[in-house]
């Protein structure tokens, strides 16, 4: 498969109706172009674990998913239970059910908030750093020496770094998980004068492996979403001024809009 | 029969033609200069030839095998012919100068390990580039990161190859090295060779022949020495624009 193709028309639109069309139809073209690239990409990963060389661009890109972007998720995740615990804490106590603060914050993280904002922080920290990089080689020209020396850019590019999100996703999620639940437990402590030990203890009984099984599945789903918005955003940056900034810009908001909305229809199929 | 042929090119873009109506050749071993001012499609017609872009009409051959209809079989191996120096060098950012120009021979050959780093040195010590092997690309200026990219598109000794102004933004004395080593590889490899450049003197100096493109046509295509003096208004306009170039 050619990643540097052309536009789907030579000439320019004749009417305005003609141009509408064609927006659609470019619409729906570049959807099957990303599921083909995320298709061959999974056809690729384990050549990309065997073959030395994209090896080690795995490694690396498993470094930046993985361990440059943890900063950040560790303020996000620590912010968000912190938030839940004082929002939830403070209508327990009016009904002086302060004990099942810890149960409260660990419902909503690990079955909605953590997955989520790991896949946000991953789509504004790595997916914005994919698809400006691959943007940037594709206007060099980069991608086009690869395909000239039959290197595949999907083996070579894409692969790697799909591969790293579907791996750092759910380990991030479950990350978030628990960094957002000692958040929540700081402020129990701090301002609704909960005790810790009670608090663990409330949060622990109330996880059931479901409710693990679908924050993972979350975080799994946006990682592969996030790659491969990315990624097809990258390579389908045009030549100009303005088309590394836009499709970095599109990869961002398109990640968004996809990990509310999957993440709305999982949590829907799977809690009835 | 012509190694490269290009029979009535048209290439739009969004209504635009670039290509309008471009026939030229390329015997097997010439070396063809590609002249002509910025933006009128040299770039592109490169491209054509490994079918990086396909043509609105028109045909393109490479030993006469159709570029633009063939199988991807055929079509990989007509690029493994090609060696190709892209206009920026295109050099892949997170590896070093040798590395890069190692990569073709790693990824397309099953040479060893030892003959690839052998074959790697002599094409930057033939840029003069064997200083810089281990350095990244962003850690040396654009002229030199030209050269390797020239480097990369010979290792591999290809039969066909293609320069996208291998010498622009290069100091002259570099540019003298960069032309002799063109013509060197000519005479002596038989590598047939296409230079798009902007180096009116060193196109005299390496080309069989000289191709002025112009709005998408081929405007004259000639030796050298009919090249200069040619009646043709339009070779003399940008013959005459090259020189107020230079005094
Ligand atoms: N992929 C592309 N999409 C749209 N327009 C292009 C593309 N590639 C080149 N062009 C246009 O074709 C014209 C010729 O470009 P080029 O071949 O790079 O010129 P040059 O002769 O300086 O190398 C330019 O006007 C450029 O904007
Ligand atoms: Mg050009």
């Amino acid at each position: 498969m050619t990643i540097v193709r052309e536009p789907i028309w030579d000439d320019a639109p004749a009417t305005k109706l003609q141009g509408f069309f064609r927006h659609i139809t470019q619409f729906l073209s570049s959807l099957g172009w990303a599921a083909r690239i995320l298709s061959i990409s999974i056809f690729y990963f384990p050549s990309v674990i065997v073959r030395k060389d994209s090896r080690s661009q795995l490694f690396n890109q498993l470094y930046i998913t993985g361990i440059r972007t943890l900063p950040v998720i560790t303020v996000v995740s620590l912010f968000t239970g912190m938030i839940l615990a004082l929002q939830v804490g403070l209508e327990l106590r009016r009904f002086n059910q302060e004990i099942y603060l810890g149960a409260a914050v660990m419902i909503s993280l690990i079955r909605e908030m953590a997955p989520f904002s790991c896949g946000m922080c991953l789509a504004a920290c790595v997916g914005s750093a994919i698809a400006a990089e691959l943007g940037t080689m594709k206007v060099n020209d980069e991608v086009a020496a690869l395909e000239i020396m039959s290197i595949s850019p999907i083996r070579y590019l894409a692969s790697p770094r799909i591969l790293a999100l579907v791996f750092m996703a759910p380990l991030l999620g479950f990350f978030c998980c628990i960094i957002g639940t000692v958040g929540g437990g700081v402020v129990g402590v701090t301002q609704l004068g909960v005790d810790f030990e009670q608090y663990m203890a409330s949060a622990i009984s109330i996880a059931d492996t479901k409710d693990l099984f679908v924050g993972l599945l979350k975080a799994l789903v946006f990682g592969i979403v996030i790659g491969t918005v990315s990624v097809s955003e990258g390579f389908g940056t045009e030549v100009g001024a303005t088309g590394v900034g836009r499709s970095t810009q599109r990869s961002v908001i398109v990640s968004f809009l996809l990990i509310l909305m999957l993440g709305y229809m999982i949590t829907r199929v799977c809690y009835r | 029969m012509s190694l490269i042929k290009f029979e009535n090119v048209v290439k739009k873009f969004n209504g635009v033609a670039v290509l309008d109506g471009l026939s030229f050749d390329v015997e097997k071993g010439e070396v063809l200069a590609l002249v002509g001012p910025s933006g009128t499609g040299k770039s592109v017609t490169l491209k054509h030839l490994v079918r990086l872009l396909t043509p609105t009409s028109g045909k393109i051959t490479v030993d006469g095998i159709d570029v633009s209809s063939c199988s991807s079989k055929e079509l990989t191996h007509i690029r493994s012919r090609i060696g190709y120096l892209f206009q920026g060098g295109a050099l892949l950012a997170w590896m070093s100068v040798a590395e890069n120009v190692a990569l073709p021979l790693r990824e397309c050959t099953n040479l060893k390990d030892s003959e690839i780093d052998e074959k790697v040195a002599a094409a930057l010590a033939s840029v003069e580039l064997s200083a810089a092997a281990e350095k990244l690309p962003s850690e040396i200026s654009g002229g030199m990161q030209k050269r390797a990219g020239l480097a990369r598109a010979i290792v591999r000794e290809s039969d066909i190859v293609l320069y996208d102004e291998p010498t622009s933004g290069l100091d002259p004395v570099t540019s003298v090295t960069i032309n002799r080593l063109i013509k060197k590889l000519n005479k002596e490899l038989g590598i047939t060779s296409i230079v798009v450049t902007h180096d009116l003197q060193g196109a005299l100096n390496i080309a069989d022949r000289i191709l002025l493109i112009k709005e998408g046509k081929a405007i004259e295509c000639s030796k050298p020495e009919e090249f200069v003096n040619s009646q043709n208004p339009a070779v003399k306009e940008f013959l005459a624009a090259m020189k107020g170039e230079i005094v």
